[in-house]
């Protein structure tokens, strides 16, 4: 089923991280496996780099602590290798770290290099996007983050009942853009043509880093948008080219997008006022955050609905 | 070994097998009103039903239904209830006879199976809106979702804004009439019924034609319109089944055996 929630601020900033909590507790019904946020934070001349060296769910052996230490340090290394100064690594859990460097070479390059280390998965990748994403609900992983007090302008959120793929932390909403930095997309539906747009996207030299068909979407706006379309052109391109039903929302540094499937097969209710725009699967959740009687409606099929910052 | 994780959530909690009738309503005469902020989807269905099964109350007022899901659902008395809010999904399903009012929008698959009686919405309706309606009238002031009316066994259901896509899709029998545009797949599969459209339709479903007006449906539509005082109606359009798909002359191996 999964739920997606999606706000923002148009007017400045606020507390994005306790917003989108509230919106997916709210949701929780929907998808209580794993939560997932994709945040937008002030614009920083850094580049925000969120990474994992083990899923969650990843059996402790042995040596599991000493081989994240060493493998953390691997990164460390291969960050100063690559010429990025750090400016800082913090340990989120024992397995998510965020990282905050100084670079202004080849996003792709950076993320690669990064990858090629052991367990390495980079989450995300930018000058204001953070994507965190873990098992359990969004109270929980909020907690776990602390993302109460995160202050940005727009968001997106995912709870998570997984169907296509294994309850872990890669299967998890939302999922960056790779190699794009500061675009991740949520979803909420089916891709049935997951494998031919998968084979496609691999023989152009994409990567994939789960079995979650909703990555597709992510991978294939990227490389939409690498060919030169805005988000909203990629956006409406997807109609054409994802079979399947879907509701899936796109965020980018300064704009958040929503598109739905021909069928109008998964839901979505739209609050829209001048300066703040809620969206998400059930109204109880724009409630969570504006908790008075509001006007909603529902896009309709085929729809893809931009807007900016 | 293993890595320990956190398993919290419990949907069987969602049920609320324990819930009671919270009582909390403010009753006068045959009057009742109620609060619903802090009460439980299953708290609002069993104070309805406790002031309009037990306490003989035939009009009540629920305040701040706060976009809760499956709320007024399976109410067969004659009554009027009237939500001053919104409702979630799966609201005012399989009810029998209540005239209800929702003073804001509901969610998808409202007024599911409906057997008779009112429904007013003064705002927009979700998806599936009047799914397998069966008797009654269902008036949405706003816009409807996709699939309004999807299996439509009789009644009326009246929208005053636009519709989305597949319309009246295996629609059996009973009205639409529908102020607003279409989207794709109008009537699709539909059987029997008819579907009235005063804006513009984007494509007509598989078997769904142009229908032939008659001195009944313009009594019909001025008369739907005078009751819930939508004004003088404007110029529509009658879709029907085209029956060409039509396959109901054909019994199946196992009811002709009977037949012979």
């Amino acid at each position: 089923m999964c739920g997606i929630a999606g706000i923002i601020h148009r007017d400045g900033s606020a507390d994005v991280g306790t917003e989108m909590t509230r919106m997916l507790q709210a949701m929780k019904h929907r998808g209580p496996d794993s939560s997932g946020y994709a945040l937008f934070g002030e614009p920083s001349d850094l580049v925000v780099i969120r990474f994992k060296l083990a899923d969650a769910n990843d059996p402790r052996d042995f040596d599991f602590k000493e081989r994240l230490d060493r493998n953390r340090q691997e990164v460390e290394s291969r960050l100063h290798k690559i010429g990025a100064s750090v400016d800082r690594v913090e340990s989120e859990t024992e397995y998510a770290y965020r990282a905050t460097v100084r670079y202004d070479g080849d996003m792709k390059a950076l993320a690669d290099y990064l990858e090629d280390v052991p367990g390495c998965e980079v989450l995300s990748l930018g000058h204001s996007l953070e994507i965190v994403k873990d098992l359990g609900d969004a109270q929980e992983v909020s907690d776990l983050y602390r993302l109460g007090g995160f202050t940005g302008t727009h968001a997106i959120g995912h709870v998570r009942m997984a169907t296509e793929s294994d309850v872990d932390i890669s299967g998890a909403h939302p999922y960056w853009a790779y190699p794009f930095s500061d675009v991740a997309v949520v979803h909420n539906g089916q891709l049935t043509n997951y494998f031919q747009w998968k084979r496609r996207l691999e023989s152009n030299g994409e990567r994939f880093q789960s079995e979650c068909d909703s990555e597709i979407i992510a991978v294939y706006l990227a490389e939409k948008m690498s060919e030169g379309d805005s988000l909203e052109d990629a956006m409406h391109k997807s109609l054409e080219d994802l079979d399947g039903v879907f509701t899936y929302m796109a965020v980018t540094k300064d704009a958040l997008g929503v598109a739905k499937d021909e069928m109008a097969a998964k839901p979505l209710v739209l609050y829209e006022s001048d300066g703040f725009v809620a969206m998400a699967s059930e109204e109880i959740a724009i409630r969570a955050v504006l908790n008075r009687e509001i006007e909603t409606s529902d896009p309709y099929e085929g729809q893809v609905l931009v807007w900016t910052r | 070994m293993s890595g320990t994780r956190r398993t919290t959530y419990d949907a069987r909690g969602l049920a609320e097998p324990h819930a009671e009738v919270p009582k909390v309503s403010d009753i006068d005469g045959a009057t009742a009103s109620f609060d619903a902020t802090d009460l439980t989807t299953r708290q609002v269905n069993l104070e309805l039903r406790w002031l309009i099964y037990e306490q003989g109350i035939r009009d009540v007022t629920v305040r701040n239904p706060g976009a809760k899901h499956s709320i007024g659902v399976g109410i067969l008395q004659r009554c009027r209830i009237r939500f001053e809010g919104s409702l979630g999904y799966f609201g005012l399903g399989l009810n029998d006879g209540p005239e209800i009012i929702v003073t804001g929008r509901v969610g998808w698959s409202s007024c599911e199976n409906m057997m008779s009686g009112v429904v007013v919405i003064e705002k927009n309706a979700g998806s599936l809106t009047g799914a397998a309606m069966r008797g009654g009238d269902l008036l949405v002031k706003g816009a409807v979702g996709a699939r309004t009316g999807i299996d439509q066994k009789g009644g009326t259901i009246i929208v005053g804004g636009d519709a989305g896509t597949m319309t009246a899709f295996m629609m059996q029998r009973g009205r639409q009439i529908i102020l607003g545009d279409v989207g794709p797949g109008l009537g699709d599969s539909m059987y029997e019924g008819s579907i009235y459209v005063a804006g513009k339709v984007k494509s007509l479903g598989i078997d769904c034609v142009e229908g032939e007006w008659t001195h009944a449906d313009t009594e019909m539509i001025e008369r739907k319109f005078r009751i819930y005082g939508l004004g003088s109606p404007p110029a529509f359009q009658k879709f029907v089944c085209g029956k060409m798909l039509y396959n109901y002359d054909n019994l199946e191996p196992s009811e002709k055996k009977y037949v012979i």
